[in-house]
């Protein structure tokens, strides 16, 4: 009689923990070497030289074979090594899609060549991907985009613009998603195609869009006539659909979507002290059930990748329960240790408040909307 | 032997604790037919090694076995029946056949024992009318209380549930063992977290079949996105609920409880407030009578979140262990690494 998901709880074994001595102590020498700055929201704040480090150190690509410097490991022990960065606040942006995602697709969908071409060099630190999905008019519905590839000698010509690409100023390639056939009204998931594109290749120009808080964190790339060179076309030609959504598990459960502002609650704690009031207790105590409860299901998930299966509406749901939890730490945090001079000042924890409240807004956006993970978990109930 | 504990559960509930067996069992009338089929299967003493009288499982095959309970809001003591099993068990005593109940299940209630007799108040104590035994923990260790020999002034919560003022003054008792009315509100706090995690997946499902069978405007309201929505976050605050329940289940099974009660209880019990609401938003007024059964769940979650310590007391609990280990520790703590 149960429409429930369900997340059977997932140890991590010996191996997970030892993995997790090896991060540890790597991030602790690094950052008392000055090596790099904490914060939050690891997947907008990059440092090219700490994701070089974190290359040389093996920690980018684990889980992928060894003839293309992964280590074989597994999805559990990845977990374990994104979850440590996350927590320490480490600037992990640069190499982030790359190792979350790019490689992954490579692997699954690309050819041998591509494989040795890109994956050597993104364990180490030196390639880093974006994602190309989303258009002027293609958000939430992805299966919309125009950017057109259309046939030439020996490759393709792409013309078009994609919009929001995080960090596509310090990213070598671009994952993109463009329509190789016109659209097909019947199914509209038909005709496209994924293809790496050369971002320092003539034909396509980035320009920044500067987020509310005046950083520059997401692009605009405007493509003219773009030449793409056939071997680096993704997989099947028209066969994108399938294999975009086939990155949207490992796209949506991780650590990434419940530590976004995990530095607020660390400070919130330093600033309450070890003797709190009822009130600040009760408050952090729950932000802590809710971190905790919110692991086990995330931990659950990645065991799920781990045995092979693809937990698409388990990791919705993780996605949007994460992500309202990320936004409920600042909001929380400021009634009950309000900021000094209203709008956030200069301590840690006031920083630390005003990154969170201003970041807060993209959280249940980027990835998938609230309301379009929320459909999707109404799909899995049986409701659509 | 879980699967098999839990397929035997699943179908005696399936069959024997329906909707009008609830209400009887709320109006007074004690459903002896489900009490007997489930002793009789060794469902409510499956935590208990056999040579003490039980079925020789685990505490988690106890604790599965009582979320299952909770799918169908069974009006029995399997939560109390479960606690004085394992609490006779651990302290090596024999454990008595039929429904059990604990005391005191307020731990600043203190049960006196001094020469072979009790004295002192217990309040809101479940289903002590009608239970074979009270296990009690009292200032000198466990006890066995017979209810014939203790004064009992019923009550019920707002779920139509026994709890009972039981006064032991005079009442003859053996100690047989250790325990404190600490580990009552511990292993108090894990059960109601299990049984609400069950009644939270039995109101997620009625909503989902309720929402597709009811029609308006000419179509399901599952056909409607806000029904949608609010079900899908109806979805997320059951999953939470469940996971932080199971996640307490294996840390208490694998000897570790640790935080993970606090967690559960304070997690669950802020989703069963959440859930209910939505649920009943989603029916409407037929949801509000009393001829549909979602108040048999809806009203145990009300009430069950508040016993054995509501959110706000774990969550402080849970606030001061974070505050005292400091804030450079919060990611090991969270990690339980
Ligand atoms: C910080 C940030 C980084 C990003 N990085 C990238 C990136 O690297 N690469 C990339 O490709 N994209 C990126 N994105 C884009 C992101 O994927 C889109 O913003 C997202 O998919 C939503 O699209 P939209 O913004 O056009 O909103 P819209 O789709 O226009 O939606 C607007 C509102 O309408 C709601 N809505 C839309 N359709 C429905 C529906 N069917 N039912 C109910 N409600 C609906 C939405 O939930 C939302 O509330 C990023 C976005 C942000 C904020």
């Amino acid at each position: 009689m149960t429409a429930a998901l369900t997340y059977p709880p997932r140890t991590l074994g010996p191996e997970q923990e030892a993995m997790r001595a090896e991060v540890r102590a790597f991030l602790q020498k690094d950052y008392a070497d000055g090596g790099f700055g904490r914060g939050q929201e690891a997947m907008a704040r990059y440092d090219v030289e700490f994701s070089r480090r974190w290359g040389q150190a093996g920690f980018i690509g684990i889980t992928w074979p060894k003839k293309y410097g992964g280590r074989g490991l597994t999805f559990l022990d990845r977990y374990v090594v994104t979850e440590e960065a996350l927590a320490a606040g480490a600037p992990v942006g640069a190499h982030w899609v790359a190792d979350r995602q790019s490689g992954p697709l490579l692997l699954k969908y690309g050819t041998e060549e591509q494989r040795q071409r890109f994956l050597p060099r993104i364990v180490a630190g030196e390639a880093f991907f974006c994602i190309g999905m989303s258009e002027p008019d293609s958000g939430s519905d992805l299966a919309s985009v125009r950017m057109s590839a259309t046939r030439t000698d020996g490759g393709w010509l792409l013309n078009g613009t994609k919009l929001w690409t995080s960090l596509a100023h310090i990213c070598h390639y671009m994952i993109a998603l463009v329509r190789t056939s016109p659209v097909n009204p019947e199914n509209r998931h038909e005709g496209m195609s994924q293809m790496i594109v050369d971002l320092n290749a003539p034909g396509v120009e980035v320009r920044p869009v500067y987020n509310l808080a005046g950083e520059h964190h997401f692009n605009q790339e405007v493509f003219t006539d773009y030449f793409l060179p056939d071997e680096n076309v993704v997989g099947e030609i028209g066969a994108g659909w399938e294999q975009v959504m086939s990155e949207l598990a490992y796209e949506r459960s991780g650590p990434e979507r419940i530590l976004s502002t995990f530095q607020t609650l660390v400070e919130l704690v330093r600033q309450v002290g070890d003797n709190p009031s009822e009130v600040e207790a009760r408050a952090i105590g729950r932000l802590t059930a809710h971190l905790m409860t919110l692991r086990g299901m995330s931990v659950s998930v990645a065991g799920m990748l781990a045995d092979g299966k693809m937990p698409v509406t388990e990791a919705a749901l993780v996605k949007d329960l994460g992500t309202n939890y990320c936004k409920d730490v600042p909001e929380t945090a400021r009634l009950i240790c309000p900021p000094e001079d209203g709008a956030g000042g200069n301590s840690r924890y006031e920083k630390m408040l005003k990154t969170a409240t201003l970041l807060a807004p993209s959280l249940t956006i980027q990835g998938g909307t609230r309301e379009i993970l929320r459909g999707m978990i109404a799909r899995g109930l049986g409701l659509r | 032997m879980r699967t098999l504990i839990l397929d035997t559960a699943e179908r005696i509930f399936r069959d024997i604790c329906d909707q009008t067996l609830v209400d009887k069992a709320e109006k007074g009338e004690w459903p002896a037919g489900l009490w007997q089929t489930l002793e009789e299967s060794g469902l409510t003493q499956a935590a208990v090694p056999e040579e003490q009288g039980g079925a020789g499982g685990t505490i988690g095959d106890g604790l599965y076995f009582l979320k299952a309970s909770g799918r169908y809001v069974a009006p029995l003591p399997l939560a109390e029946t479960l606690i004085a099993g394992v609490l006779l068990a651990e302290a090596g005593a024999q454990v008595p056949a039929g429904p059990l109940t604990i005391a005191p299940v307020r731990p600043n209630e203190i049960i006196e024992f001094s020469d072979g007799k009790l004295s002192g108040t217990a309040t809101r104590v479940p289903f002590a009318q009608g239970a074979s035994a009270i296990v009690v923990a009292t200032s000198a260790g466990l006890a066995i209380v017979d209810p014939a020999s203790v004064t009992i002034e019923r009550d019920k919560s707002m779920a139509g549930e026994p709890r009972d003022t039981v006064i032991f003054d005079g009442a003859p008792a053996t100690i047989v063992g250790n325990a404190s009315p600490d580990r009552i509100w511990q292993l108090g706090a894990l059960a109601r977290s299990v049984q609400m995690a069950g009644a939270l997946e039995g109101i997620l499902a009625m909503s989902v079949q309720y929402v597709q069978d009811r029609k308006q405007f000419g179509r399901a309201l599952s056909k409607f996105q806000a029904v949608q929505q609010s079900l899908a976050a109806m979805a997320g605050q059951v999953a939470a609920a469940s996971s932080a329940a199971d996640v307490a289940i294996e840390a208490t099974e694998a000897g570790d409880p640790g935080v993970s009660i606090a967690v559960a209880k304070a997690r669950v019990g802020e989703a069963a407030g959440i859930a209910a609401e939505l649920a009943h938003q989603a029916h409407g007024a037929i949801g509000f009578t009393h001829e549909y059964a979602l108040h048999q769940f809806t009203r145990r979650l009300w009430a069950w979140r508040d016993e054995f310590g509501g959110e706000p007391y774990w969550q402080a609990e849970i606030g001061r262990l974070v505050a005292k280990s400091g804030a450079d520790n919060l990611w090991k703590f969270a990690s339980r690494t």
